[in-house]
């Protein structure tokens, strides 16, 4: 495969053909997030009643729910919500355990033993279980999720950074560069953490759909965003009362939620391929 | 003296895999240490560079005199303000000694940055001068790349380049070649020569290659398990080894027209640290041994032409 060698890693990713597919979806799902005030002509929180469970048609794409609020409109607004508590958790998540992970992975000793226990002890939980109390904790809402969420996906982090820092400070270009008079610091930011960083981001990448599954658990537990707000757990939850009587309620939700959670997981593969930088071509 | 190791001892933990080590490197100097793997060369890289500690191992005693400061009683604070800026390390596989996802310029870069100050352009500038001068066609272009990219020759100069980045005043190159194909090996042996002698740098040689070391070396020091067999310049010591051990690493160098089959080796195997023999540690497998060889330790003596030898029963049977 010869490609422009100018690409960025998510470039090259779309380039490839499922590649492409899976992050034109997300791409088309983000905008239609941060358009959806333009680009529907309802209101996701005025309730209708009179319009209340419509079938899907041509005025209302998707349908109606019981309060005859269109589906579409609140799909996009949910879209919203779901994956910005969900990329923020990831990204929380990543920054706080790679730095965990790459201390304890480099220090080693006492700090290294505390933070690894720690990290175990998160780790034999379920996620949902460490998100479920820590939103008890919290409360409900987005915030309580957002921190649940990063919490709960902390550990698989921290021990990704540490294992990977710990193979890579046993490399010779680390002694090499501690022998030519480079600092801690030096080797921590320069070689460990970038080197240690593409399966992370690739992790992390995968571990965000994980956690849009996580996040419409907890709303459909009704501890996610709290009412009017949609959320694509929360829709569910409410369309699972009423399957027989307008399926459309649950199914479409259910689908906004599947068609991302699959395009993350195809991008990131794809990511996988494209991020080694020992798979580019060789140049002239 | 650049650089004078008198009387080095290394233990890790309770083993002791090198004693009484001494030699010395002058300015334009190139010193060869020789020896088969376990003598304990690369330890001596690593007691040189202060590095010890990461292996877990500590100098016990000797002094290690660099430009008339003792390395082995420094702390490590004051030892990194010497790594790379006065003493550089160039390290035995090329492939693995530089960073994989950083551009090989960068990698250049950061050593006149980090130990001259400076700024990124002027860095820059004399990395590309670094590379021409070790003759790396398109040095710009290299620059871009990442290791991967280039061949191990290449990649054997770019860390060459990067030692010589913080134009340090020795040269510790452990098995500099070792990794490379033979065709190149000569190429680099003979760079690192002319380095050596148009800077008035001082070279500490490391390798088992006596062929290298016959090539460039004004200095050699053989060393067998852990203790130094004879150190002499390298002409006397190719022309009279003294040493049984020298002379048979010697016969081990192929030459243009050797009969098939008349290349020796060394029958058997350096011991460990472990299980190092009494009295002259080269006794069980040299030619030579006595009954007194298995008893008592062969005193270091100095020559009185130069060097020092440690054999009770020596080629040619002179002491000089």
């Amino acid at each position: 495969m010869s490609l422009p060698r100018s690409l960025s890693p998510l470039g090259r990713a779309m380039a490839t053909p499922l590649g492409g597919l899976a992050g034109g979806w997300l791409i088309l799902v983000i905008l239609a997030a941060v358009l959806a005030p333009v680009l529907t002509p309802y209101d996701y929180d005025i309730q209708n009643l009179p319009q209340s469970f419509r079938a899907p048609d041509a005025e209302h794409w998707l349908g109606t729910d019981e309060f005859g609020r269109d589906l579409l409109t609140r799909i996009l607004f949910g879209a919203r919500t779901s994956l910005s508590v969900a990329v923020t958790s990831i990204l929380i998540s990543v920054a706080a355990g790679m730095i965990l992970g790459a201390l304890a992975g480099y220090l080693g000793g006492r700090f290294d033993r505390i933070v690894t226990t720690l990290v175990d002890l998160t780790w034999s939980f379920p996620e949902i279980l460490v998100a479920l109390i820590l939103v008890a904790i919290i409360g409900p809402g987005a915030t309580g999720t957002m921190v649940a969420i990063a919490v709960a996906y902390l550990a698989q982090f921290t021990r990704l950074t540490r294992a990977q820092v710990m193979a890579i400070r046993a490399e010779t270009y680390v002694e090499a560069a501690r022998s030519l008079g480079a600092s801690d610091a030096h080797i921590l930011i320069r070689h460990l953490i970038p080197n240690a960083l593409a399966p992370v981001l690739v992790t992390a990448m995968l571990s965000t759909g994980d956690a849009i599954i996580l996040e419409a658990t907890l709303g459909f537990f009704g501890l996610g965003a709290q009412p009017p707000v949609p959320s694509w757990g929360s829709m569910m939850s409410s369309g699972s009362a009423l399957l027989f009587k307008a399926p459309w309620i649950i199914i479409f939700p259910g689908l906004a939620v599947a068609a991302a959670v699959i395009a993350i997981n195809v991008f990131g593969g794809a990511l996988i391929a494209a991020l080694d930088v020992r798979s580019r071509p060789r140049e002239g | 003296m650049l650089l004078s190791v008198e009387d080095l001892s290394v233990h890790i933990g309770v083993i002791n895999p090198l004693s009484d080590l001494s030699f010395g490197v002058d300015r334009g100097q190139i010193l060869g240490l020789v020896g088969e793997s376990g003598s304990g060369k690369s330890l001596t890289a690593m007691a040189v560079m202060g590095l010890l500690p990461l292996i877990g191992g500590r100098i016990s005693a000797g002094r290690i005199l660099f430009d008339g400061t003792d390395l082995a009683k420094l702390p490590e604070a004051a030892l990194r303000g010497y790594r790379g800026r006065r003493i550089a390390l160039v390290t035995q596989n090329p492939m693995t000694a530089l960073d994989p996802v950083v551009r090989v310029g960068r990698q250049v870069d950061v050593m006149g940055r980090m130990h001259l100050g400076l700024s990124a352009d002027e860095a820059r500038r004399r990395t590309i001068e670094l590379l021409t001068r070790l003759r790396i066609p398109e040095a710009q272009a290299v620059c871009e790349a990442y290791p991967h990219q280039l061949s191990g020759g290449m990649k054997q100069r770019i860390v060459i380049a990067i030692a010589l980045a913080g134009e340090p005043d020795l040269i510790v190159a452990d098995e500099p070649t070792t990794a490379l194909d033979v065709t190149v090996q000569a190429q680099i042996i003979h760079l690192l020569g002319e380095l050596v002698r148009d800077r008035g740098l001082g070279m500490l040689l490391i390798t088992h290659d006596m062929g290298v070391v016959a090539q460039v070396c004004d200095q050699v020091a053989v060393l067998y398990a852990g203790r130094l067999a004879e150190s002499r310049p390298a002409e006397a010591l190719f022309e009279h080894p003294l040493h049984p051990y020298t002379s048979a690493l010697i016969g081990c160098i192929p030459r243009d027209g050797m009969a098939p089959g008349s290349l020796h080796g060394i029958a058997g195997a350096v011991p460990s640290v472990a299980r190092y023999p009494a009295g002259c540690r080269f006794h069980p497998r040299c030619p030579r041994a006595g009954e007194i060889c298995a008893r008592q330790t062969p005193e270091l003596t100095e020559l009185t032409g130069a060097g020092r030898l440690a054999c009770h029963f020596p080629l040619e049977g002179t002491h000089g």
